[in-house]
């Protein structure tokens, strides 16, 4: 079974969903993400739906359970490009995934998680001493 | 239900001499619309029609035409019904290329079963109940074809009339004017959140000081976008809500726990660009002005 | 009102669920829905199709093109001889769940479609009829 791949850019972890997923894909990539922000120490997860037509209730549990995981994990997630149309049929289903943050694309999603993280620890870039 | 047809067994046949006075037929008729099709293309359309009819005839479900053994002759009727609406041809005109197609039938039909009455007047009924149904068919999907370009063209009226304006840098305002029913609610709803996308917008507001009443349905629709907004990434603050309508909106037991309001319009932008991180300043030349 | 075209689909396992949602889209672009309807159908059909397959041990949809005299409809009828629904109120109320999810398959189902039908008995298996009109 082919599984959804997991981008590691800086401290943040980036997922683009673009298959209609079947279930057990879903849970794989559940999996592999926990799995991944514990191995890297990841901050963030920033989640792209951008390119899903459709998010029902077992693919919106699926992402309620991301974000509650990786806070458990110490880090953010944020869910960005979700379509007008899904949204509003979320709406409708009665899917408020209210744990979860959201930004219009990755662009300002990044943008959210970096402003969400605590400033790096006082180091100078390369470990230069200046003399 | 006949068990087995002899009208598989006529098309097969007869087709030639099918085709050649069914499409005299059409020739004939009143309803022949020269100035819309041409003898060749009627000839074609005919021929195309009679080989998918001769094929689909043979099946088991002759007299269902919902079946699949039928798919291919409803996709023909499909695409010749759409193609003469557009061509300016009527319903019934439309439907009178399969009912021309009865005399024919009935012709050879008698020619076969002249010798027993009652396969005969059977025979004719099977043939009567089929192409009835499929001229019918013919004449729904010319009825659909209409209703999908008025339909197109309320969707087009309605979007000229209400603009999104993009007020600010990712700050969007939707002024709703008069009043508004559940169909016009949703289709402005769906165009802002739209428009939410296309100009990478992070927060809309919704103004309805133009509104002179707002009823649960309206403020459903409303409560449901802002939610919808919120799933994307943007924010909506809903403007001009006037003491009457939130006096209303209360009554209702509507919750706007959820949503930002604020009494106008000018109150709404502030805070848009507060929330944007931008702020209006005044210069010493503009406080000298005023 | 007419049935002008009709065909009877698998729905035994996750696999199944995708292709339902693959049909039902396309048959609903067929029918000329726009694609905000298209995506509530599809998405009622997403969790009436996962209810068939968690818990009614798998069974079938039935699609249905439905013509009007004003609108043209789909209907989706899912089957299964499953274990059934004990109490039909309770699964309906959000957030109700036997199994793990979320408890919005049948109530979401509901919110989603125009018509919405069900029928089961313990024991015997579940019936779910939708449909959505343009």
């Amino acid at each position: 079974m082919e599984r959804i791949p997991i981008l590691k850019m800086g401290d943040l972890l980036l997922v683009t969903i673009q298959v209609d997923m079947h279930d057990r894909l879903a849970i794989a990539l559940q999996d592999d993400l926990m799995n991944r922000i514990a191995s890297t120490s990841a901050r963030g997860v920033l989640i792209d739906i951008s390119a899903l037509e459709i998010v029902d209730s077992f693919i919106g549990r699926m992402i309620g359970n991301i974000a509650a995981m990786s806070r458990v994990l110490d880090a953010e997630t944020v869910v960005v490009g979700m379509r007008p149309a899904v949204a509003i049929t979320l709406v409708e289903l009665g899917l408020s995934l209210s744990g979860v943050r959201t930004a219009l694309n990755v662009e300002k999603g990044m943008n959210l998680l970096q402003a969400s993280l605590p400033l790096p620890a006082e180091e100078s870039a390369d470990g230069h001493n200046e003399e | 239900m006949i068990t087995k047809s002899k009208i598989p067994n006529i098309l097969e046949v007869y087709e030639e001499e099918l085709l050649k006075d069914w499409v005299q037929e059409q020739l004939a008729s009143s309803t022949r619309r020269a100035d819309l099709i041409s003898e060749f293309e009627l000839r074609q359309q005919s021929a195309e029609f009679l080989e998918a009819f001769r094929q689909a005839s043979h099946g088991d479900n002759l007299l269902d035409i919902t079946t699949p053994q039928w798919d291919h002759v409803r996709e023909i009727l499909t695409e010749l019904s759409r193609s003469r609406a557009q061509h300016g041809f009527t319903a019934s005109e439309t439907a009178t290329f399969i009912f021309s197609l009865k005399q024919p039938l009935f012709a050879r039909l008698h020619q076969e079963l002249e010798k027993n009455a009652d396969t005969l007047s059977e025979e004719n009924w099977a043939a009567t109940v089929l192409l009835d149904k499929l001229g019918l068919f013919t004449t729904e999907v010319h009825q659909q074809n209409r209703e999908a370009v008025i339909a197109r063209q309320q969707q087009e009226l309605l979007e000229l009339s209400t603009p999104v304006v993009k007020l600010w840098e990712g700050i969007l305002v939707l002024p709703l004017i008069g009043t508004l029913d559940s169909a016009r609610t949703q289709v402005i709803m769906e165009s802002l959140l739209q428009q939410i996308v296309e100009s990478e917008a992070t927060i809309a507001i919704i103004d309805i000081t133009g509104v002179p009443t707002v009823d649960t349905l309206v403020a459903q629709h409303l409560l449901k976008t802002v939610a919808a907004a919120r799933l994307m990434g943007a924010d909506c603050i809903i403007s001009g809500i006037r003491p009457q309508i939130a006096q209303t909106i209360v009554q209702l037991g509507v919750d706007l726990n959820e949503v930002t309001t604020k009494a106008s319009l000018a109150a709404a932008f502030r805070l848009a660009l507060q929330q944007s991180g931008q702020f209006v300043t005044e210069t010493p030349q503009d406080a000298a002005r005023r | 009102m007419v049935i002008t075209k009709n065909d009877t689909v698998p729905v035994r396992s996750s696999e199944d669920i995708v292709r339902v949602r693959q049909a039902v889209r396309t048959w609903a672009i067929d029918l000329g829905f726009g694609l905000v309807d298209q995506t509530k159908l599809v998405t009622a059909a997403s969790e009436l199709a996962r209810n068939t397959v968690n818990h009614g041990g798998g069974g079938t949809v039935r699609m249905e093109a439905l013509n009007n005299a004003a609108h043209r409809g789909l209907q989706l009828t899912f089957e299964d001889h499953g274990a059934g629904i004990a109490d039909i109120e309770l699964a309906l109320r959000d957030g109700y769940t036997t199994g793990s999810g979320l408890g919005l398959g049948l109530g979401g189902a509901r919110r989603l479609a125009n018509e919405f039908e069900i029928e089961s008995r313990p024991g015997e298996g579940t019936r779910v009829r939708i449909v959505r009109w343009t």
